[in-house]
């Protein structure tokens, strides 16, 4: 009894441990990559295509998603709203639910979905196959190559994702409220246009930035720390997608409480 | 001159190497024999860094390896590794020529491609290859893009980890010939790694034999004949019975 009291103790013990270490190790991982931004060399194509991959390339899921996700807003808020006798506030309800937190949120899980597998997967099997040493043996440091360009698309293209998540899922709204439960189109744009403060805005880029560098950095460390063989890389992007996944739900919390509860 | 000392390293219970000393001097060309999972691939990794010895010192011309900073050896340097290590997103000539196209050995383009496909003809490759992926060549063809590699930039220390390994023998044999030739006629020093005994006669100036974690005999190839060691013989000659056991 006692004794298996004693076990679990220690489990829980190295279970902390464990989680502090992790997190030590992402910290250094952090610091050392971004050390590097101000120090050449440059690699001016690697950020471009990394800007393609974590930007571009993501443009029609992120569209797709958040179009269905506005205009089934639009149709909840329409239906809860009439319990209370308040079905106008549709334009509202749908630009700040958009803005503030779905637009975001939804492009922090479809990159975490689409970038972060894939830059796992990748460095990952560079590393399985060796070119990660061999890039090193050919002097070229891997943070600076392989993570910095990818980490920094992720930060810079992120605010960007949300920007176009947020206009496209008010469209989705939009078209509902309009052509199904008979809003006028003026009133709704000016409806929307007049409830939104630049610190709705200001929050939901700033989010798609926190999420960008979360995602691009979940995959390149798990990438980079993966173990051997086809199962290593497995597993490091199962890993890597749980932890970016939720890691940003958990940004999401603290961001808007740190941006709204003043 | 590269320097191994006492080196160790274990990957949890598996004890790879267990006081490992070699000297290879400047110029030379030392061949590390020894049977597979024996730990050749990762004692000439720990002096790149990519392997830390849990024990031990490593000099390279008098500097320790462990704690310096490794930029100004590896610009030197260059290596040719067991499977090959290509980059698959870019074209057969932007790997062999990825030195000289970033960093302080940066040329212009055209120059960087001329220099790729004349390494490429070096090792018997035609020059239609160069723009092809890594993945639509045979391994053998990967093994040597992988040896142009190596040695676009002139490097004065070079380590080759089973370059023969896949080839047909006619094959094998233009690869042996060119290593010795590299080390000959740019004096470059080269430990290699090789099962193969023909490399061994035509690559070595020594011969290193790994075993059990320790150099067990090192010698020069006119001495591996008649060497009185049961390990190496039983290694050159291919035999099953002998100190080396079969079952690894
Ligand atoms: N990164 C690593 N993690 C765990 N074990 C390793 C690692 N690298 C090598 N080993 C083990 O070390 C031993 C020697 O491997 P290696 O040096 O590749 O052998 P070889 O002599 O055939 O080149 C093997 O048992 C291998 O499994
Ligand atoms: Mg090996």
């Amino acid at each position: 009894m006692i004794l298996s009291l004693i076990e679990s103790i220690i489990a829980l013990g190295r279970l902390v441990f464990g989680a502090f270490s992790a997190l030590g190790r992402v910290v250094i991982f952090i610091i050392t990559t971004l050390s590097h931004i101000f120090r050449p060399p440059f690699y001016p194509r690697e950020f471009a295509s990394a800007v393609m991959n974590v930007g571009y390339l993501s443009l029609p899921v992120v569209g797709i998603t958040s179009i269905f996700t506005g205009a089934a807003l639009a149709l909840q808020i329409y239906s809860g709203g009439s319990r209370f006798n308040a079905p106008e506030v549709v334009p509202q309800i749908v630009a700040i639910g958009m803005v503030r937190e779905l637009g975001p949120v939804l492009v922090g899980l479809m990159i975490a979905a689409r970038v972060t597998s894939s830059i796992t997967a990748e460095l990952a099997t560079m590393k399985v196959t060796e070119q990660i040493d061999a890039l090193i043996t050919l002097s070229t440091v891997p943070l600076k190559y392989l993570v910095l360009p990818r980490v920094l698309a992720g930060f810079l293209v992120g605010p960007i994702l949300v920007g176009v998540a947020d206009s496209v899922g008010i469209l989705g709204g939009f078209l509902v409220a309009t052509q199904t439960l008979g809003f006028n189109s003026a009133t709704y744009i000016l409806d929307t246009i007049n409830f939104l403060t630049s610190a709705d805005i200001i929050s939901s880029l700033a989010k798609g930035a926190a999420f960008g560098f979360i995602a691009t950095l979940m995959g390149c460390y798990y990438g980079l720390n993966s173990g051997r063989g086809a199962q290593g890389v497995g597993t490091a992007t199962k890993s890597s997608v749980q932890a970016a996944a939720v890691l940003i739900l958990a940004a999401n919390f603290l961001l808007t409480a740190v941006f709204f509860t003043a | 001159m590269i320097t191994f000392d006492n080196i160790h390293k274990s990957f949890g219970a598996n004890n790879v190497l267990c006081g490992v000393d070699l000297i290879v001097d400047r110029g030379q060309s030392m061949v590390i024999i020894g049977g597979s999972g024996t730990g050749k691939s990762v004692l000439i990794k720990t002096v790149l860094g990519l392997v830390t010895p849990d024990n031990g010192k490593i000099f390279v011309n008098k500097q320790d390896m462990i704690h310096a900073k490794r930029d100004n050896f590896l610009s030197k340097f260059g290596m040719l590794f067991q499977g090959g290590a290509l980059f698959d997103s870019m074209p057969v000539w932007q790997n062999v020529a990825f030195r000289l196209q970033r960093g302080h050995l940066k040329l212009p383009k055209t120059k960087a491609r001329e220099i790729a496909i004349e390494k490429l003809r070096r090792v018997g490759l035609a020059p239609d290859v160069a723009d092809r992926l890594p993945a639509e060549l045979s391994g053998g063809m990967q093994k040597r893009v992988s040896l142009a590699r190596a040695i676009a930039a002139d490097p004065e220390i070079i380590f080759f980890d089973e370059p023969t390994t896949g080839l047909d023998p006619i094959m094998a044999r233009v690869i042996n010939d060119l290593i010795r030739k590299i080390v000959v006629e740019m004096g470059a020093t080269a430990i290699t790694i090789t099962h193969d005994m023909a490399s061994v006669a035509t690559i070595a100036d020594k011969v290193a034999m790994l075993h059990d974690g320790v150099i067990k005999w090192c010698g020069t190839l006119d001495d591996m004949a008649h060497s009185g060691n049961s390990h190496v013989d039983q290694f050159i000659h291919g035999r099953a019975e002998g100190p080396i056991k079969t079952l690894r």
